[in-house]
């Protein structure tokens, strides 16, 4: 099967910024890819080289095989749900919508009847005639939605879609775009900062470090098998353990990562790791407990339910043998 | 503590200052009607329509009338044309000298009208280019490219690149996203841009003088009137004429910017 989107030695500098630094990429037909990353790491330089508003300085993409290296974004069957919706103020809702058939030359009334079908599939059929200025921002990213599927594209890239929303409306959301994704099949590629978003919904993942990708994966390997310190440190907030750690915990001297959902309170007695508690994070389903041990402030994730120690009190950490996962690299 | 209202001394420092304003514009209207055709006398002794019949007979108005009409109306479309596309360029790109250029551009506009007058009349001489027409709506097109430049810009800038990204993210070409998502947003500001360098030109005088040769353009047949011993209520009934077609297009401009602020961006 040839893959959605193929990346072949992609280079994209700024001046002397490698904003995209020699990055192999593919991503597979209909999957829902998320690239995650902190801001500058790249990610969004990639989805505008997929969408075409950036060009590669070297190296080669693939849309379905077709070298589009140097197509321009009009000619590429790829469409963009942009961070800010990008809706055309002048427009009503459905005008926004049939935009992309209009510009093909389809008449009004095919256009119209194929925009408030994509108005249906987002729940807002009853929307075409409002101003995108009457829109709460939920429903203006329902819009840009519509308005990017209705060219049926192959491939469909998000740039952060949900971080201008409140938390509710997200995970709805969440929900809704995976939901969407698999009714229609497209390869859904999305840009986020937010680990939890692309772990809850990527069928794979990569993780971007200084234009670099730092691993890729299903969330389960990336979030129970990092390779990099930098990748354990920002997809959950696990404990990085360095080489002289790991030894003593049974090891080889190299850097290690401790999930702190796979830690557990023990007496202190003949526990690997012991230490005075230095703070205490209620979370709601349950605490966050960081312990001294060792040189190492270690966060243990305590579910509600559990008694839940003093600050100051003494005591120890254990572990089940394979949760100590030692990394590929520093 | 805090008061809605403003002191009374200064609510009628205020209406004066209004007043002071805006009364001579009253009076010109006044003396269109007045039955004393060699002075202005106040009160007028009597009251006539007779003037707005009289100037419609003098065949001296008419020629002045349609040049002003014609130099306003082809300076407001070669200053629609290239302040957009001034604007454009500015809003858009990126290069060395751009804010430098910027200034440029709006400089005729700070200018003293005399000086923007004495260096164009020297440069038609130097060029060897007769006084016409022609050389009356270039000098005015200096200023009123500034005026659309300068709402056309701001438009420019309230148009996120991302609705152009988009656009083209949808499959249009240059010219379809200029057609379909530029123009529209564009519209108002270049129509109050044109009215009011439409409004402007009509009554420009300064510039004029230095470039208009033989021909008068309406503001100077009226400054030669005013000397005149007869008849001189003519020239008021003129002035109304000057006022109305200067005033509607900078009423509508205002308008039309007003509520122009909800027109782009509002998106975000």
């Amino acid at each position: 099967m040839t893959p959605a989107v193929t990346f072949t030695n992609v280079t994209r500098h700024f001046g002397t910024v490698r904003a995209v630094d020699a990055v192999d990429l593919t991503i597979a037909e209909g999957s829902f890819f998320a690239m995650l990353g902190p801001s500058g790491s790249g990610k969004t330089t990639c989805l505008r080289l997929i969408s075409g508003f950036e060009q590669p300085n070297a190296g080669s993409i693939r849309i379905f095989g077709e070298d589009v290296s140097r197509t321009p974004p009009n000619r590429r069957n790829v469409n963009t749900v942009f961070q800010d919706y990008a809706l055309f103020p002048h427009m009503n809702v459905r005008d926004n919508v049939a935009y992309g058939l209009m510009v093909k030359g389809v008449g009004r009334s095919a256009r119209y009847a194929k925009a408030e079908e994509m108005l249906a599939l987002v729940k807002l059929d009853a929307y075409g005639d409002r101003k995108p200025g009457q829109l709460s921002g939920g429903q203006r990213q329902r819009v840009a939605l519509a308005r990017a599927l209705v060219n049926e594209p192959k491939v469909l890239l998000l740039d952060e879609p949900l971080g201008a929303l409140d938390l509710k409306l997200r995970e709805a959301m969440q929900d809704e775009l995976k939901a969407l994704q698999q009714r229609l099949g497209i390869t859904f590629v999305f840009v986020t900062h937010d680990q939890g978003e692309a772990l809850s919904m990527a069928d794979s993942l990569a993780v971007f470090n200084n234009g670099r990708i730092a691993q890729i994966g299903t969330p389960a390997e990336i979030y129970g098998q990092p390779r990099t310190r930098f990748v354990a440190d920002f997809v959950g907030s696990s404990n990085v353990l360095p080489p002289a750690l790991t030894q003593t915990l049974g090891g080889p001297a190299r850097w290690s990562s401790l999930r702190p959902e796979a830690l557990r309170l023990t007496a202190p007695q003949e526990a690997p790791l012991a230490g005075p508690v230095t703070s205490l994070r209620y979370l709601g389903s349950g605490t966050r407990v960081t312990v001294a041990a060792k040189g190492a402030d270690i966060g243990v994730f305590l579910p509600a339910g559990h008694p839940v120690p003093a600050t100051g009190d003494y005591t120890g950490i254990g572990f089940a043998p394979g949760a100590l996962h030692v990394m590929d690299e520093a | 503590m805090r008061s809605d209202r403003a002191p009374i001394g200064l609510t009628l420092a205020a209406i004066a200052g209004l007043l002071f304003l805006h009364l001579p514009i009253l009076l010109i209207f006044l003396y269109a009607f007045t039955t004393e055709e060699r002075t202005y006398q106040f009160p007028p002794p009597g009251l006539t329509l007779k003037w707005f019949e009289v100037a419609w007979n003098r065949p001296d108005i008419w020629p002045p009338l349609y040049l002003s009409l014609k130099v306003a109306a082809v300076s407001t479309a070669l200053a629609l044309i290239l302040g957009t596309l001034c604007a454009a360029a500015m809003a858009r790109a990126r290069f060395f000298g751009r804010d430098q250029l910027s200034l440029l551009i709006i400089l005729p506009i700070a200018l003293p009208g005399i000086i923007t007058g004495m260096s164009l009349r020297s440069a038609f001489s130097v060029m060897d280019i007769p006084f016409s027409t022609f050389t009356i709506i270039l000098g005015h097109a200096t200023f009123c490219i500034v005026i659309v430049f300068n709402n056309a810009v701001a438009r420019f800038r309230r148009l996120s690149g991302g609705i152009l990204e988009a656009s083209a993210d949808l499959g249009a070409n240059g010219f379809q996203t200029f057609r379909h998502v530029i123009l529209p947003n564009l519209g108002s500001a270049l129509l109050a841009g044109g009215m009011l360098a439409f409004a402007l030109s009509f009554d420009e005088v300064i510039v004029t003088t230095f470039t208009a040769g033989q021909q008068s353009t309406l503001p100077i047949w009226m400054l030669n009137e005013l000397v005149r011993p007869r008849q001189r209520p003519v020239t008021n009934v003129v002035a109304i004429v000057v006022f109305v077609t200067t005033f509607i297009p900078i009423l509508i401009a205002y308008y039309l910017t007003r509520g122009g602020s909800d027109t782009a961006g509002a998106g975000k």
